[in-house]
């Protein structure tokens, strides 16, 4: 009888201990989501679709499975994007050979800058426009440049917060080749 | 378990201070309660087994033993409080300049102390986890030290017996001996006390009379109310529960509401700012106070849509409108969950500017026009008679940085552009580099002037956008949480113990509180009967 009501009582304060501490753990977790709900590394890279400027295209992103994407976030009027512009062209005509695209999707309002904006760059790889601000708030983007790296399994493998050196973006685009695993 | 077993035959778990049905003390238990046998009986949870205070053995016991302590409650509490005083030295992010990077902001504005309150997580204390662990753990506290007290308490008040043993009489604060008194005279007293309404149990002549016992349960209700409350709290963090976020809207656009998943979109059909008179005599003299404009009302004309089906974001979403309506100043729109509150806009953002072409020298002789729409801009437009403007640059927000003119941002506060103008007469072209106010002509070769001929202004609305679901857990919890507290306040938990002695009686009283009320209930229930009223053994030691 005393150890039938000892063990009780061990049942009961361990069930409610455990739903306290089950309550703390979601409370600290969720605050954590909540602070960080952007995509991060390790999930799976929301899909979307958008027109391409320089060019007819409409890109799918996932339809781009099987290649590694670089998906990079811009706008004409931020300064330390147009920095790291000719890095990324200059890489791109390799690493699109070995099976690496480069998206980047402008948050502009009006397509006219961007236009004018490739044409001084002279760039050739896909850019697309965010025209309605859908796919920004899609990843949540907050500061600008933002760079996501994702792999040809359509996994985000790194997001990059500010502008990428030469030297760091062909080490990441190693990280996303097609055919490594 | 070791049980107790008292002289009066009940049995008593271990740790019980006073026996739960006779009150007599238990020996060996007293120092829980820090009795002394000279002094008054502490009546605290009626001295009952908490059992917290007795057991310590498996971890489960220790951590519920840890929690169990009032005095480590306390201790959580206050250093909440000295975390939240602290949390108010220099200002929270959310109010620090957007534009600077906060961990920069705080080193430079206030120093080592400054960084030390950032890399705390002091500068947005809320939201900080050791914050959050604190009050969870406040809450823990709170349900655990309910639990150990509230199922002792209710078994002691359960298993009281009328019949008292002496010292617990003795040594009541209230205490009074009587010689001799007759049967009428308790007739009358179990009378007087029916119209006070106790409820009287009876055991061979010892009467416990006793009202307000639910009193003694408020403390615990209102814990549930706090408890519910902190649920509200918790469950705030999930984004279907509850959404507090803000959206910008130009007149004429649609854009995606925030934190729906890309569900919703508003269209800002038209946005109304309505001034007061200055020159009402009533108003004037305020007016000039305020240094200028004072709204008198301030709405959006807005449209909300809701997508139809499954799209890809970024792909032409079909929408199907759900609601128009204006938003006023505590006016909300709502629409399934979701309210747009108006709070804030700004005036006059370039919508359009239109142009218009003639030759350098005379403004009249207009060759042709041109609007350049902000929301719309074209990159070449085409006038009559052969001539074409061509748009080089368009910077919808002006600013020069080391002598080359760039943007600043994405919206037309401070338009420029550069123009190229092609024209059969003109010999390769002519470019005109056009800011609000200057019309700059690099060459100084042009014949032909671009100059502005007319504009139109837009306003942006600013929309807070919130959902809330946990309000009805909030009121919940409040209300039990006020139910409790009035439950504890306004009714206190009296009992009157009447012990036959020889052929006299003790007479011993306790409450919770508003002891003299319980001195006024003794005076009409012993009014007209030989029994002395008790005297107040407190005030006398």
């Amino acid at each position: 009888m005393n150890a039938d009501r000892k063990k009780k009582r061990f049942v009961f304060r361990a069930i409610v201990l455990f739903v306290l501490i089950a309550a703390v753990i979601v409370t600290l977790v969720s605050s954590f989501m909540e602070d960080n709900p952007v995509v991060k590394a390790g999930d799976m890279a929301p899909n979307f679709v958008l027109k391409q400027v320089n060019g007819d295209q409409t890109f799918e992103l996932h339809k781009l499975r099987g290649k590694g994407v670089m998906l990079n976030f811009w706008a004409t009027y931020c300064d330390p994007c147009k920095e790291e512009m000719p890095y990324m062209e200059q890489l791109y005509p390799e690493y699109k050979e070995k099976g690496i695209e480069i998206l980047a999707v402008s948050l502009d309002t009006t397509e006219l800058v961007v236009k004018n904006f490739i044409d001084d760059y002279d760039l050739t790889f896909p850019v697309v426009h965010d025209k309605r601000g859908d796919v920004m708030d899609l990843y949540k983007i907050g500061p600008i440049p933002t760079t996501y790296f994702i792999n040809p399994e359509g996994e985000v493998v790194r997001v990059v917060k500010g502008p990428l050196t030469l030297n760091r973006l062909e080490a990441y685009f190693q990280e996303i080749l097609p055919g490594q695993n | 378990m070791n049980k107790i077993k008292c002289e009066c035959g009940h049995i008593n778990p271990e740790g019980t201070v006073l026996c739960e049905a006779c009150g007599k003390p238990v020996e060996k238990n007293q120092h829980i309660d820090g009795n002394d046998k000279g002094k008054l009986l502490n009546m605290r949870y009626d001295g009952s087994a908490r059992r917290s205070q007795t057991y310590n053995k498996t971890v489960i016991d220790k951590v519920w033993n840890f929690f169990s302590s009032v005095k480590v409650g306390v201790w959580l509490i206050v250093l909440a409080l000295i975390a939240s005083a602290v949390g108010t030295i220099f200002p929270q992010e959310m109010y620090i300049p957007p534009t600077v990077e906060p961990a920069q902001y705080y080193r430079d504005e206030y120093g080592i102390f400054g960084q030390l309150y950032y890399q705390l997580g002091f500068h947005n204390l809320y939201g900080s986890w050791w914050y959050i662990l604190l009050i969870a753990l406040i809450g823990v506290s709170l349900v655990i030290c309910s639990i150990d007290r509230v199922v002792p308490l209710h078994r002691a008040l359960k298993n009281q017996r009328p019949k008292r043993h002496e010292v617990f009489i003795k040594r009541q604060r209230l205490f009074g001996q009587t010689e001799r008194v007759s049967n009428t005279d308790m007739e009358a007293v179990k009378e007087n006390l029916k119209k006070k309404n106790y409820k009287i149990y009876e055991d061979h002549g010892h009467i416990l009379a006793e009202k307000n016992r639910f009193s003694r349960w408020g403390p615990y209700v209102n814990h549930i109310g706090l408890i519910i409350i902190l649920i509200g709290a918790i469950v705030r963090f999930f984004p279907f529960m509850y959404v507090d976020t803000y959206v910008w809207v130009r007149e004429g656009e649609t854009v995606v509401i925030p934190e729906t998943e890309q569900q919703y979109y508003i269209e800002n059909k038209d946005f109304i700012l309505e001034l007061y008179d200055p020159n009402d005599e009533r108003f004037s003299e305020a007016i000039q106070q305020e240094g200028g404009m004072v709204p008198k009302n301030f709405q959006t004309n807005a449209v909300v849509y809701q997508v139809k089906g499954d799209t890809v974001p970024g792909s032409e979403p079909e929408l199907e409108k759900i609601k128009e309506g204006e938003i006023r100043v505590n006016e909300p729109l709502k629409f399934n969950g979701f309210a747009l509150y108006q709070s804030d806009y700004q005036l006059n953002e370039f919508k359009s500017m239109s142009f218009k072409l003639h030759p350098k020298n005379n403004a009249e002789d207009v060759i042709g026009a041109f609007t350049f729409d902000m929301t719309d801009p074209k990159q070449e437009y085409l006038l009559e008679n052969g001539y074409r403007i061509v748009v080089d640059q368009y910077f919808p927000d002006l600013e020069i940085d080391n002598g080359e003119p760039k943007s600043k941002s994405n919206y037309p506060r401070n338009p420029a552009f550069i123009f190229f103008v092609y024209g059969p007469d003109i010999e390769d072209r002519e470019v005109s580099f056009l800011t609000i106010g200057a019309n700059i002509n690099p060459g100084n070769q042009n014949q032909y002037k671009l100059s502005l001929a007319g504009v139109e202004m837009r306003d942006v609305t600013g929309l807070a956008v919130k959902k809330d679901r946990t309000l009805p857990i909030f009121a919940v919890g409040a209300i039990i949480f006020m139910i409790g507290v009035v439950q504890g306040m306004y009714w206190q938990h009296r009992r009157i113990w009447i012990h036959p002695k020889d052929d006299g009686v003790w007479i011993a009283g306790h409450t919770n509180k508003n002891w003299y009320g319980l001195k006024r209930d003794f005076e009409s229930i012993l009014d007209r009967t030989s029994i002395n009223p008790p005297e107040d053994q407190q005030e006398l030691s």
